[in-house]
């Protein structure tokens, strides 16, 4: 776990963040390499969607500063792609789905100039890979929950970043459809892109990522999953919610979890 | 031909604001332009002092800074002092509000103006305050300083509507990708205070409100699309106009009262018969769908 990280695309240094003067982020220090499927894991409220807001700069920071690719964030701004948790926006605003996808283009064009052929085509074409090709002129406020979240990824990927950070993009997603975005998401980590993807679903963790890092207020651990995603981690991560611990190990070696809910629903004594 | 400069300007105005509320309701901030539209009042009265005249460009820009010194004001007791935002709206504009009454009370003697012309306008006076080049009236002033405001909200929107777009929907995603969402909120906000100052003559900061949200409110119920509902609330905007200056001159009552009259009754015809969103329509779809 302690690797060295020759160029990371991603080092965020002493950082605390904290609201009303509670912190939620405390002294978090990292480094993430390029190229590489990345889970942020951690209990509800460890503060994973402050973490990546922060990051990007939506936040003002307590304390410690971020690096994208050696350089400040305003300096990286378009090489940066971000897919907000879906409750985020009015779904019932006046827009179709191909107006949202090519809002992924406006970073590039800049001010003034409207979208051109190459900026539909390539929303289109990111459309496609999420499979919403049917849905091109659908009203945004007829969407499922599964279709809001494909057309955010959709945008994401039409701004053709380098770096993508992805909060709970799995969230209403039926599991064929989950399978299909992983491989999608796999392609772009083969092409060097680095994607940062807040998951909770603890069984899929060993498949799905390349790196974890774990989180609760403070950061637990941040490295390969291999030698990162262990059950003492885990016990740090989670703290009493998560109950059976031991069988946990015996899972986490099987890659068989139980599902979140069996989880969740223990008492918190053990 | 006094008639026709009523409904023009009547119209001018209401188009301003109806793109305007547009942005206003989709932001969730309907209640801001009503504040807005109080809050100037202390900046007319100031730039009126200043200025000494009721036609200077200082007016607009008194007020406009005001009215940007009020959003600032709203965010700053919502993010800072951890109100909420209705409340910090209630405050923030009934005190500037306020100042601008003690202003005018004191000033009264110097100040040819009253809360009543602020509140109410009068647009019937219109035709009567022309604009006079050489020795030539050209027709009224209001008119043409509409005319302008009207231009430059459309040429705004049609440049910015991009960024105006994205921030309205999705701000945080707007931020992370470098689109500043603080200037394209003060911008607005800069445009929806020049509206409210550059009408409030004519048809007071009441109708002004009323105009801000009731045909942008008529249009979000008729369309799915952003660049429809901007014609539809120009539409709306229009009708009310030129209606309610014929209920106004049929009943003799206040014109830009029946504007704002008929602006409410546009709206609730829309809210019962959207294609979309109609009661009706619903009902009548529902049984449509049983007797089948
Ligand atoms: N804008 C905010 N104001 C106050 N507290 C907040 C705000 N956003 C998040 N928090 C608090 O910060 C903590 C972490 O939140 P969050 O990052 O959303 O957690 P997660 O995404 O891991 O579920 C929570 O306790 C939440 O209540
Ligand atoms: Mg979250």
């Amino acid at each position: 776990m302690n690797e060295e990280i020759i160029t990371p695309a991603l080092e965020v240094h002493d950082l605390t963040v904290a609201f009303d003067r509670k912190p939620v982020l405390w002294n978090i220090d990292l480094k993430l390499p390029e190229g590489k499927l990345v889970g942020i894991i951690g209990p509800n409220g460890a503060g994973k969607s402050t973490l990546i807001k922060a990051v990007m700069g939506l936040l003002p920071l307590s304390s410690g500063y971020v690096k994208l690719f050696d350089h400040p964030i305003d300096e990286v701004r378009k090489k940066i792609s971000y897919v907000p948790q879906r409750e985020s926006v009015d779904w019932d605003f006046p827009a179709s789905v191909l107006d949202v996808v090519l809002m992924g283009r406006y970073g590039k064009l800049g001010l003034f100039r409207r979208p051109r052929k190459a900026d539909y085509d390539v929303a289109l074409d990111c459309l496609k890979k999420v499979g919403m090709e049917a849905y091109i002129n659908r009203q945004i406020s007829q969407l499922s929950g599964g279709q809001q979240q494909r057309t955010f990824l959709a945008r994401a990927l039409a701004q053709q970043a380098d770096i993508y950070f992805m909060d709970e993009p799995f969230a209403g997603v039926d599991a064929a459809t989950e399978k299909a975005i992983i491989s999608l998401l796999r392609t772009m980590t083969e092409a060097k892109k680095t994607v940062i993807v807040v998951h909770h679903d603890l069984q899929s963790v060993t498949q799905y990522f390349d790196w974890v890092l774990l989180l609760n207020t403070r950061l637990i651990a941040c490295g390969p999953t291999a030698t990162t995603f262990t059950q003492q981690n885990l016990q740090e991560t989670y703290g009493g919610k998560l109950t059976l611990l031991s069988d946990v190990g015996d899972l986490i070696r099987r890659e068989h979890f139980p599902n979140r809910e069996g989880v969740i629903k223990q008492p918190k004594t053990i | 031909m006094n008639d026709l400069y009523i409904i023009i300007t009547a119209s001018l105005v209401a188009s301003s604001c109806a793109l305007l509320g547009c942005y206003l309701i989709l932001r969730k901030m309907a209640m801001v332009g009503d504040a807005i539209s109080h809050a100037v009042l202390p900046g007319i009265v100031i730039a009126f002092l200043i200025s000494g005249s009721r036609d200077s460009m200082t007016m607009l820009i008194g007020a406009g800074l005001i009215g940007i010194l009020t959003t600032f004001l709203i965010e700053f007791l919502h993010k800072k002092a951890r109100l909420q935002t209705d409340a910090s709206i209630g405050v923030t504009f009934t005190w500037l509000f306020a100042i601008g009454v003690v202003l005018i009370s004191l000033f009264a003697g110097k100040v040819d103006l009253d809360q009543d012309c602020v509140l109410y306008g009068e647009i019937a006076y219109v035709p009567l305050d022309t604009l006079i080049i050489g020795n030539q009236s050209i027709g009224p002033r209001a008119l043409y300083i509409m005319g302008m405001i009207l231009t430059a909200i459309i040429l705004f929107i049609v440049f910015g509507y991009k960024e105006l777009f994205l921030t309205t929907f999705d701000p945080a995603y707007a931020t992370a990708i470098g689109i500043s969402t603080t200037l394209w909120h003060y911008l607005l906000m800069g445009a929806v205070s020049a509206t409210t100052v550059a009408s409030f003559e004519s048809v007071g900061a009441i109708l002004v409100v009323a105009l801000l949200i009731a045909p942008a409110a008529t249009a979000y119920l008729l369309t799915d699309n952003l660049k429809w509902m901007l014609v539809f609330a120009c539409i709306a905007g229009v009708a009310a106009s030129v209606t309610g200056y014929y209920i106004a001159v049929w009943l003799d009552g206040s014109i830009a009262g029946a504007i704002a009259m008929m602006a409410g009754i546009i709206f609730i015809i829309a809210m019962l018969f959207s294609p979309t969103h109609g009661i009706f329509t619903k009902k009548f779809s529902r049984t449509a769908a049983a007797d089948s």
